[in-house]
């Protein structure tokens, strides 16, 4: 790990008219590190997740990410231009429904590629070798290259979202509730694939989950929610296993047990 | 007695008229952007060519000579409609002969016969947007062509190789115009995109129902999209005209019976005439009078 953090959020605010999306939220990232939002809905994890990509402008705040020359910048104050070729090459954005974030009616390999054609490979045979090397790396049968994702299955889904984004390798990659909507079995395959993506390619992450077998699994440090508000925030584990605000007590002790 | 009501020259109003020319030479000024215009009902159905009729309109003076062509041919309903259409509301010179034309109106063909400083060449243009079969958003493609962020466009052509081993776009194939703007070249064949490149005619693309006009000025780069390792071709023809036994020029396919008969003709009907009247025969061609008696 580096000294210097990769990601610096201070004072991120979003409202709503009157209404509070996320208060004053603040917190360093550094290179390798994956951080957990967690919260019950409405809690404001998936605006503060928006607002932290860029896909939202917040009422206050500032972020700042590290580029690859190791300046500082600040994301709200880039050019849409600058914003959208970082979200396309040192980012990656995966959605809770694998629909948003793949384009359903072309194949799996042009999802993967079109990447690197936005970036400017012009040179097809490479472009495919890549979409086969990629789809094999989270477990897609390389058969299937050519088939569209609306001919996948839900899981299948979510690990081709994952390779169209980690192929043009980013160094940042945010979560929507990766494993929503997926089944107990398929969620433990996906999260073991994840998990081994982050170690190889030593990735930021901030994975936002309601789920907090995900955020045990995944990540090394989490922040709790709620109404807006970060309430707790520190290790994974601290908070887990000795959670101090009444809300992270109940929010463990409500963990159905089979 | 009060005179009869009547249309002004070229149908449209002055005003109409002037917005369309200011539209158009903001088009010629950026090459290959789309721009919005105030497209007006015209007395015809979208998809018949109301935003090339609009744009010819703008344009068209009583000295000009006006040809139109319909898939290449000056006798088909489209082309004869909107010929007969001019004649009564502007009264202008018509012509199928390319040479002799200052405006040709086309329906997705461009003229066999080299096009010559000075003639505008003008389509009619169902759909402008390239990207709009991979992205359904106006606001999207817009930002996209704002800031020149083209990949989805080689996604397309890199579906058409994964499923068909090469690239099988054969109409309405993308080109980048000035090192910038990708643009739609209507649907004509990609047989014809070459003839776009460093063009010395003017031409103007009209959408009537997406009320959009763009244009390619006289000597510009238009360069079709590919890949490295699979090269933009134009289609080949094995055969060449039934009629004038043209080579290099681009053929309909003409089927003649139930038992499998079937010609290749030129699709460029002035071209093939031209040919025939100098003595060039191809193997269907009926013989002369001359030579019957």
């Amino acid at each position: 790990m580096n000294d210097t953090p990769l990601f610096k959020v201070s004072g991120v605010s979003k409202f709503y008219g009157q209404r509070i999306g996320c208060k004053d939220v603040s917190f360093d990232l550094w290179p390798g590190e994956v951080l957990a939002i967690v919260g019950e809905s409405g809690s404001g994890k998936t605006t503060l997740l928006n607002c932290l990509s860029t896909r939202l402008m917040p009422t206050a705040g500032s972020v700042e990410y590290r580029m690859r020359d190791g300046q500082f910048r600040d994301l709200y104050h880039m050019s849409e231009a600058e914003r959208r070729f970082l979200m396309r090459t040192d980012w990656g954005f995966v959605h809770q429904n694998p629909a948003d974030g793949l384009r359903m009616t072309v194949s799996a390999g042009a999802n993967v590629g079109e990447r690197l054609m936005a970036i400017g490979d012009r040179h097809y045979g490479n472009i495919r070798a890549t979409a086969t090397d990629w789809l094999s790396r989270v477990e897609i049968s390389t058969d299937r290259i050519d088939d569209q994702p609306r001919a996948f299955s839900g899981g299948m889904r979510q690990r081709l979202q994952i390779a169209r984004n980690l192929v043009t390798g980013p160094r940042l990659v945010f979560m929507d509730e990766p494993t929503g909507g997926l089944d107990v079995s398929v969620q433990a395959r996906l999260l073991d694939l994840v998990r081994g993506l982050v170690n190889d390619l030593g990735l930021s992450a901030i994975v936002v989950t309601h789920d907090l077998a995900v955020a045990r699994l995944l990540s090394h440090r989490m922040m709790v929610m709620k109404d807006g508000y970060v309430i707790e925030q520190g290790l994974t584990d601290r908070v887990l296993d000795d959670p101090r605000e009444p809300y992270t007590q109940l929010l463990v002790s409500s963990i159905l047990q089979v | 007695m009060t005179e009869l009501a009547s249309y002004n020259f070229a149908y449209l109003d002055e005003q109409t008229k002037r917005m369309i020319r200011r539209a158009i030479l903001k088009a010629i000024a950026i090459p290959g952007y789309q721009v919005p215009f105030a497209s007006r009902e015209m007395p015809m159905p979208y998809g018949w060519g109301t935003g090339g009729v609009q744009v010819t309109a703008a344009i068209i003076g009583p000295e000009d000579v006006l040809k139109v062509i319909d898939q290449g041919a000056d006798d088909t309903t489209n082309a004869v409609s909107i010929r007969a259409f001019f004649q009564k509301v502007a009264d202008v010179a018509v012509t199928t002969h390319t040479a002799d034309a200052t405006i040709i109106q086309t329906r997705h063909r461009i003229p066999e016969r080299k096009l010559s400083e000075g003639q505008v060449l003008v389509y009619q243009v169902p759909i402008p947007e390239p990207l709009r079969f991979l992205e359904p958003r106006e606001t999207e493609t817009r930002k996209m062509h704002a800031l020149e962020e083209y990949g989805l466009m080689h996604v397309k052509l890199y579906e058409d190789i994964a499923r068909h081993g090469r690239i099988s776009t054969t109409y309405a194939y993308p080109v980048k115009v000035a090192g910038r703007y990708v643009m739609d070249p209507s649907p004509t064949p990609k047989f014809d995109n070459p003839k776009m490149h460093m063009s010395e005619a003017l031409q103007l693309f009209g959408a009537g129902r997406e009320k959009r006009i763009y244009a390619v000025p006289p000597h510009t780069d238009v360069v079709s999209l590919d890949f490295e390792d699979h090269p933009f071709e134009i289609q080949r023809f094995e055969q060449s005209c039934a009629l004038c036994a043209a080579h290099g020029v681009y053929l309909d396919e003409v089927v003649l019976d139930d038992k499998g008969g079937r010609m290749f003709v030129c699709s460029d009907t002035d071209n093939c005439e031209d040919r025939r009247e100098h003595g060039h025969s191809g193997e269907m061609l009926a013989p002369s009078k001359e030579a019957a008696e």
